[in-house]
């Protein structure tokens, strides 16, 4: 299968002060199969979220090559839906509203609207919560609820910017174990950006390693293990190496800030 | 040593296994021994009991009215200085029948409606102009900035040379008054929109427009209700302050009519009458707001 995404010797610079600049992200080069589910994982300030919003279109690269199927991303679009790890709702709409948003300027009539959404409300568990507005929802809902409004859109690629970062540990795992099913039963390629090591191995077919200071990618790992996970995978040996592989490469590329500050008894 | 196996027994600690701790390395913290007591009352962002707080507001609002009423019975005071409770309610009366009162109103109430009107009309766009486009703020914004510093009464004698003695100086008053600090404190709000809210949109397929009519402008609703009550009320200060100047009519002028007639009673009862419509306004913006932007609440 042709690579729907392609991103060829990508560098994206801030300007800092009167003329310098810094590169946050230098030469990455990766591609994303059509179908497949990637993790970028690395600490904060290695770029990844600003390689998420490049790719969505938000940002300009400073140099390099964007392709989604061929054609080069120029702006943001409906194609590559996105989703923020504030659930980034609209408060006065319904939820049913919400997730018809992007719908609504694409101009599907009424009748076949309200049946995709809530298509994708159910597919979500989001059913009872129809009519309600996003600060009646706890945590787990709003990000169900946001992840529905982009998938709405049936995007080529689902973009997801470290999307449980604010929930309870019992609940992400809720969510984690939700979105792969989602991921089945759609077919979306998926990115998604996180610092969670164990949910980037539970979730993804592929990790991938972001180094710091410029942010470049360290490893590629492709992750071995059955396409059916339930949690307990999590405690499997299988995992367990995997996960400390992953860390292990995550930690050598950390630029480690407390080394100098330890006590010295 | 005990015997810990007993189900629920606690083993014992010891703590971390320090060398040198604080208390080493500087002595001593001092403690206090007093924690803070409770208290029904004050207790700093703290509800109070229902009925305490009736008996409160009650003292609030009767004490300084009883105060008035006895200050007047006891005749310490030249009644022209300062009328008795009746005296107002005479002079309201009077007011009221002699119809003055209903034409008074409607004056003030019609320039208000007119040049905070007119104000509101400029200032939503500009402000949504401002605090979505940095070229908008880079183009309006200082100037505005400086603008609102300059006092809306010293504009009074230019704008009676400009407009003449009749109603456009009035509106054109309050438009001066208000039309700036509207116009920012819109920018503000608007400038408040999370962005992820507006990149959100775009990667739903929204361009420009719908983003500033269907993202922006919602959200920033609620408050920019809230500043419209705020310059309401700046609004109504400065219609009296007109009338107060060159003005046949009008609540102002009704007060400083009275005050060539020594006739304080009306002045207090013009007072009054301006303070609730005040408040009926404030009241009216608090409704808008909680029936068109609900959620925000």
């Amino acid at each position: 299968m042709s690579a729907p995404l392609r991103v060829h010797g990508l560098v994206k610079e801030f300007p800092k002060g009167r003329r310098g600049c810094v590169r946050v992200l230098d030469n990455i080069d990766f591609e994303v199969a059509a179908g497949e589910f990637v993790c970028v994982v690395g600490v904060n300030g290695s770029g990844k979220s600003t390689l998420l919003s490049i790719i969505a279109g938000l940002l300009p690269p400073t140099s390099g090559e964007l392709k989604l199927n061929g054609s080069p991303i120029t702006g943001p679009g409906p194609e590559r839906g996105m989703v923020f790890q504030a659930p980034s709702l609209y408060p006065w709409r319904t939820v049913e509203r919400n997730v018809a948003f992007g719908l609504e300027l694409l101009g599907v009539p009424r009748v076949e609207r309200r049946a995709r959404v809530s298509w994708y409300l159910e597919v979500m568990g989001l059913t009872p919560f129809t009519q309600s507005l996003p600060n009646q929802l706890s945590g787990g809902q709003r990000s169900r609820a946001a992840i529905a409004r982009a998938l709405a859109c049936e995007p080529q690629l689902l973009l997801l910017d470290e999307p449980f970062g604010a929930l309870d540990v019992q609940t992400k795992e809720d969510m984690q174990v939700f979105l792969r099913e989602v991921w089945t039963r759609t077919g979306t390629t998926v990115i998604m950006v996180t610092h969670d090591v164990e949910e980037a191995v539970f979730l993804a077919q592929r990790v991938v390693v972001l180094a710091s200071d410029p942010g470049r990618i360290a490893d590629n790992i492709p992750v071995d293990l059955p396409p059916d996970r339930p949690l307990e995978v999590k405690r499997d040996p299988p995992f367990l190496r995997l996960r400390s592989r992953v860390e292990d490469m995550v930690r050598a590329h950390h630029h480690n800030h407390l080394a100098g500050a330890a006590p010295t008894a | 040593m005990q015997d810990h196996r007993a189900a629920g027994a606690v083993p014992e600690v010891t703590g971390p296994p320090t060398t040198r701790g604080p208390e080493q390395v500087f002595g001593k913290l001092p403690r206090r021994s007093r924690t803070v007591r409770p208290s029904r009352l004050w207790s700093i962002r703290q509800n109070i009991p229902r009925g305490a707080r009736r008996v409160l507001i009650t003292i609030g609002v009767l004490t300084p009215l009883l105060a008035w009423w006895a200050l007047t019975a006891s005749q310490a005071v030249n009644p022209v200085f300062l009328p008795s409770p009746q005296d107002v309610l005479r002079s309201g009366q009077e007011l009221i029948a002699s119809g003055e009162l209903a034409a008074d109103t409607f004056a003030t109430v019609r320039r208000v409606v007119l040049g905070f009107g007119l104000a509101v009309l400029v200032s939503v766009p500009l402000g949504l102009l401002i605090g979505s486009f940095r070229a908008g703020e880079a183009l309006f914004e200082p100037l505005l900035a400086l603008l609102r510093y300059l006092p809306a009464s010293a504009f009074i004698p230019l704008l009676l040379i400009w407009l003449g003695l009749g109603e456009p100086s009035k509106v054109g008053l309050l438009f001066i008054g208000t039309v700036f600090f509207n116009t920012l404190m819109t920018a503000d709000v608007v400038r408040l929109v999370p962005r992820e809210l507006i990149q959100v949109s775009y990667t739903l397929g929204a361009n420009r427009r719908e983003v500033l009519r269907k993202v922006i402008f919602p959200h920033a609703l609620p408050g920019m209700i809230d500043a419209m009550r705020v310059n309401a009320a700046a609004a109504w200060n400065f219609v009296v302050v007109a009338e107060l100047v060159a003005s046949t009519s009008g609540l102002g002028y009704r007060i400083v009519r009275s005050q060539r007639f020594l006739q304080t009673g009306r002045i207090f009862a013009v007072l009054i009458v301006i303070g609730f419509i005040g408040l009926a306004i404030d009241l009216s913006f608090r409704k808008l707001r909680s029936s068109v932007a609900g959620w925000a609440a």
